[in-house]
C-alpha cells in the first residue's frame, strides 16, 4: 500500500497552540507528486490552521515539514515560495485596491533594467495566464475589488500557478464559485496534476473534492482522524469519519481515531 | 501570444461597443483616460480662485499673488506627499509639525552658530552641509517612530501623538528656546523671495524641459503599449494631452514671470550693478520660486516612488490588505520602517523651506502644520480607510487649503474665522468625495 517514491511534502507530528488551545495536535500528513490530497474536516477543525504553517503563514510550535525527503525550514510565505509552495487561500488575499496584474505578481514583480516596475509586461504576461483560466476576463486595468467573486478567485488562482508551482495548496478554492466556475476549477486541478504538482486541496464539504482526490486526510479538533484511498472508501465512510472521527477498515487510523471500546 | 492577440481582439470589441452607446463627454474621459477625481479637484481650486477673484475685487489672481500662494504652499506641500504614503498604509503621523520644527532649529544652529566656527560666516559649503544634517536627522526620527510602529506594535496614533510632544520639547532644549537668525545667505535661497527665484530665463528653460519630458513621456507609454499589443489611446487624445500639459506649464510660467521685483529691491539692485534707471521702472522677472521648484521636484520622485517602484506597490498593498500583503511576502514592517523614514526627510525638506523663507529657526515653528498636512492629503483625495490616494491629489489639496487662507487674508477676515472656514471645507470636501466614491461604485 504504502508508495515507495520520496513524497513531495511530508509534515510530522505537526503541533501548534494559540493561547493554550491546541489548534493542531500532533498531525501528520504526506502528499506526492502528481498526487491530490484532500483535507477535509468541520469548520475548526484545524486543517486551515495546519495548511498555514507549511505556506509560511503560521509558525509551528512542534513538529518537522520535509521536502522531497529534506528538512524544510519554513519560517514565512517567503520561505515557503521559495520551497515551490503556492498557496490559494480561503480569504483569497489580493489587494483589493491594485489590479489583476499587480496582484499575481505581487511581491515578486518584473522590473526593467532600471529597476522600475515594469507593468507592461506583467500585464501582458497576466494577460496570458488568465486567458488559459478566465478567457472572458478583460477588467485588466480595474482594481481587483470592482471584480466579481469568480474573478477575483481567478485571480487568487493564476497568482498560484504563474511561478511555476509544485506545491499547491487550495483552501476552499470553489467556494465563492458558480457551478461552471467550479468545473473550471476541477479541470484547472486534473491538469495541473497531470503536470506532476502536488496538490493539498482543504475542503469542509466533501462533495466539492471527493471526485478529484487520490486520497483524503480528515481532521477533527486539531487531529488527524485518520486518511485513506478515495477508492478505498465510500463517501459515507468519510463522512462518517468528518463527524464522528470513525475510521473505516481500509483507511489507516491517526492519532486523532474514535477509540473503539 | 496566439491568446493574447485573441483576448485582445474580443477587448477592442468590447471598447467599441462600449464607446458606441457613451455619450460624448464619457468618450472623451476614456479616450484621454484623465482621472476624474483630479479633475474634480482642480474644478474646485479653479472655482475657489475665481470665487475669491470676484469677491477681493481682482486681487487674488494677480502674478505677486499666485507667485506668494506656490511659495506659501510648497513647505505642506512637501509634507503632504510623504503623508499620503503614511494614510495608504492606514497609519497617521502626527508628529510632521514638530519634527519640522526639531529639523528647522537644528539646521539654523548648524549653519548659524556650529558651522560658521570651522569654516567661517557665509561659507559656501553650509548651506548643504546644514541640509544633508538636517535631512539625516529627520530621517533617524522617522525611522525611530516607524520602528516603534512597526516592531513593537504601538499604533502609529499614539507613537506620533508622543512625537508631537517630545520634539516640540526637543526643539525648545536645542537653543533653551531663542530663535536663531539670520540664516546663510544660500541657504535662504530655498525660501524663495527676490533673491531665491531663478529669473525669467532659467524659468523658461524649466518650462520647455518639462513640456520636452511631457511629449516624451507620451511617447514612451504609446511605444510600450505597441510593443504588447495593449489598446492604444486614440491619436487626437495623445495629442490633446500633450498640448494641455505643455499650455499649463507654459502658462504657469508665463505668470511666474509676470510677477516682476518690487522697485525698491529693483533699484538697489540697478545701482549696485550700475544700470541705469529707465523711466518705466526696471522689471525683473522673479521666475519660478526655488521651494517652489523644490517641492514640483519632490513630487515627481515621490510620484515616480509611489508608481513605478517596487516599494510604491507595496505601500499600496500593504494599505489595500496588509494579511494579504504579509502572504505574498512583503516585509511589512520593513515597508512601514522605510515610509516613516521618507516622512521624515520630507519634513527636513520643509523645514528647510520653512527655515529658509522666515530666515530664522523659532520653537514654534511647523505649530499645526500636521493638520494641514493631513487635512491636505486627505482633501486630495487620500482615503483614511487605506490603499487609496495620489501625491498629486495632496498637492493640489495642499494648494486648496492655503488658497483659501491666502483668499481670506485679502478679504481681511480675522485669523480665527479663517480656521473655522478651513475647518468646515475639510469635512465638506470629504464629505464630498464620500459622495463620489458611493456613486463610482
Amino acid at each position: 500500500m504504502k508508495d515507495q517514491r520520496t513524497p513531495l511534502v511530508e509534515m510530522k507530528n505537526i503541533s501548534i497552540s494559540f493561547g493554550g488551545i491546541h489548534a493542531v495536535d500532533n498531525a501528520s500528513v504526506d502528499l506526492y507528486p502528481g498526487e491530490v490530497v484532500a483535507l477535509l474536516g468541520h469548520n475548526g477543525a484545524g486543517k486551515s490552521t495546519l495548511i498555514k504553517i507549511l505556506s509560511g503563514a503560521y509558525k509551528r510550535d512542534a513538529g518537522e515539514i520535509l521536502i522531497n525527503g529534506e528538512a524544510a525550514d519554513i519560517n514565512n510565505p517567503r520561505d515557503a515560495k521559495k520551497y515551490g509552495i503556492e498557496t490559494i487561500y480561503q480569504t483569497l488575499a489580493v489587494a483589493d485596491n491594485v489590479d489583476a496584474a499587480a496582484n499575481l505578481y505581487l511581491g515578486r514583480e518584473l522590473r526593467t533594467p532600471w529597476g522600475t516596475l515594469d507593468d507592461v509586461a506583467m500585464e501582458a504576461k497576466a494577460r496570458e495566464v488568465m486567458g488559459r483560466l478566465n478567457p472572458n476576463f478583460q477588467r485588466f486595468k480595474e482594481p481587483v475589488k470592482a471584480l466579481s467573486g469568480g474573478q477575483r478567485q481567478s485571480v487568487a488562482i493564476a497568482r498560484a500557478i504563474l511561478f511555476d508551482a509544485r506545491i499547491l495548496i487550495m483552501d476552499e478554492p470553489t467556494a465563492a464559485l458558480g457551478p461552471q466556475e467550479t468545473a473550471q476549477v476541477g479541470d484547472l486541478i486534473k491538469q495541473l496534476k497531470r503536470e506532476g504538482i502536488g496538490i493539498f486541496l482543504i475542503s469542509h464539504d466533501i462533495h466539492d473534492v471527493f471526485d478529484l482526490a487520490d486520497r483524503v486526510s480528515v481532521m477533527k479538533n486539531g487531529q488527524v482522524v485518520g486518511q485513506a484511498r478515495t477508492e478505498d472508501v465510500t463517501k459515507d465512510e468519510v463522512l462518517g469519519m468528518i463527524i464522528m472521527g470513525k475510521v473505516p477498515p481500509k483507511a489507516i487510523p491517526g492519532p486523532g481515531a474514535m477509540q473503539v471500546a | 501570444m496566439a491568446d493574447i492577440t485573441q483576448g485582445n481582439t474580443q477587448g477592442a470589441q468590447t471598447n467599441r461597443a462600449r464607446t458606441a452607446d457613451e455619450n460624448p463627454i464619457k468618450r472623451f474621459f476614456r479616450a484621454t483616460e484623465i482621472d476624474t477625481r483630479l479633475l474634480g479637484m482642480v474644478g474646485a481650486l479653479v472655482i475657489i480662485w475665481v470665487g475669491f477673484q470676484i469677491m477681493t475685487g481682482g486681487l487674488f489672481l494677480t502674478p505677486r499673488n499666485l507667485w506668494n500662494l506656490t511659495v506659501q504652499t510648497s513647505s505642506v506641500a512637501v509634507m503632504a506627499t510623504g503623508m499620503v504614503l503614511i494614510i495608504v498604509t492606514r497609519n497617521i503621523d502626527l508628529s510632521v509639525g514638530s519634527v519640522l520644527g526639531f529639523c528647522g532649529m537644528v539646521m539654523g544652529v548648524m549653519q548659524a552658530k556650529f558651522l560658521p566656527q570651522y569654516l567661517g560666516l557665509e561659507h559656501p559649503a553650509i548651506w548643504i552641509i546644514t541640509l544633508l544634517s538636517g535631512i539625516a536627522v529627520g530621517a533617524a526620527i522617522g525611522a525611530l517612530q516607524g520602528s516603534i510602529i512597526a516592531f513593537l506594535n504601538v499604533p502609529a496614533f499614539i507613537v506620533t501623538l508622543g512625537g508631537l510632544l517630545v520634539w516640540r520639547g526637543a526643539t525648545w532644549f536645542v537653543t533653551s528656546g531663542q530663535t536663531v537668525a539670520p540664516m546663510n545667505a544660500t541657504f535662504r535661497l530655498m525660501g524663495g523671495g527676490t533673491e531665491g527665484s531663478i529669473g525669467a530665463t532659467a524659468s523658461w528653460i524649466v518650462g520647455i524641459l518639462a513640456c520636452i519630458a511631457i511629449v516624451a513621456a507620451i511617447l514612451n507609454s504609446r511605444k510600450q503599449r505597441k510593443r504588447f499589443r495593449f489598446p492604444l489611446r486614440p491619436i487626437w487624445a495623445e495629442y490633446f494631452l500633450a498640448i494641455l500639459g505643455c499650455v499649463l506649464v507654459l502658462g504657469a510660467i508665463a505668470v511666474a514671470n509676470s510677477y516682476y521685483w518690487p522697485t525698491n529691491i529693483a533699484r538697489k539692485y540697478a545701482d549696485a550693478n550700475g544700470i541705469a534707471w529707465p523711466d518705466g521702472g526696471l522689471q525683473i522677472s522673479h521666475g519660478i520660486a526655488i521651494p517652489v521648484l523644490v517641492a514640483i521636484a519632490v513630487g515627481i520622485v515621490m510620484t515616480f516612488i509611489a508608481t513605478r517602484l517596487r516599494f510604491g506597490r507595496y505601500v499600496f498593498a500593504l494599505g489595500g490588505n496588509p494579511e494579504a500583503a504579509e502572504l505574498a511576502g512583503i516585509k511589512t514592517r520593513w515597508v512601514t520602517v522605510k515610509i516613516f523614514t521618507l516622512m521624515g526627510i520630507l519634513c527636513a525638506i520643509a523645514a528647510a523651506i520653512s527655515t529658509a523663507r522666515l530666515n530664522a529657526a523659532t520653537n514654534a515653528q511647523g505649530e499645526l502644520d500636521e493638520l494641514y498636512t493631513i487635512a491636505a492629503a486627505v482633501i486630495g483625495g487620500t482615503s483614511l480607510a487605506g490603499g487609496v490616494g495620489t501625491i498629486a491629489g495632496a498637492m493640489i489639496g495642499a494648494l486648496v487649503m492655503q488658497s483659501l487662507q491666502s483668499g481670506m487674508v485679502l478679504l481681511g477676515i480675522d485669523s480665527p474665522f479663517q480656521r473655522i472656514v478651513v475647518g468646515v471645507v475639510l469635512v465638506v470636501a470629504v464629505w464630498l468625495d464620500t459622495i463620489y466614491r458611493a456613486r463610482a461604485k
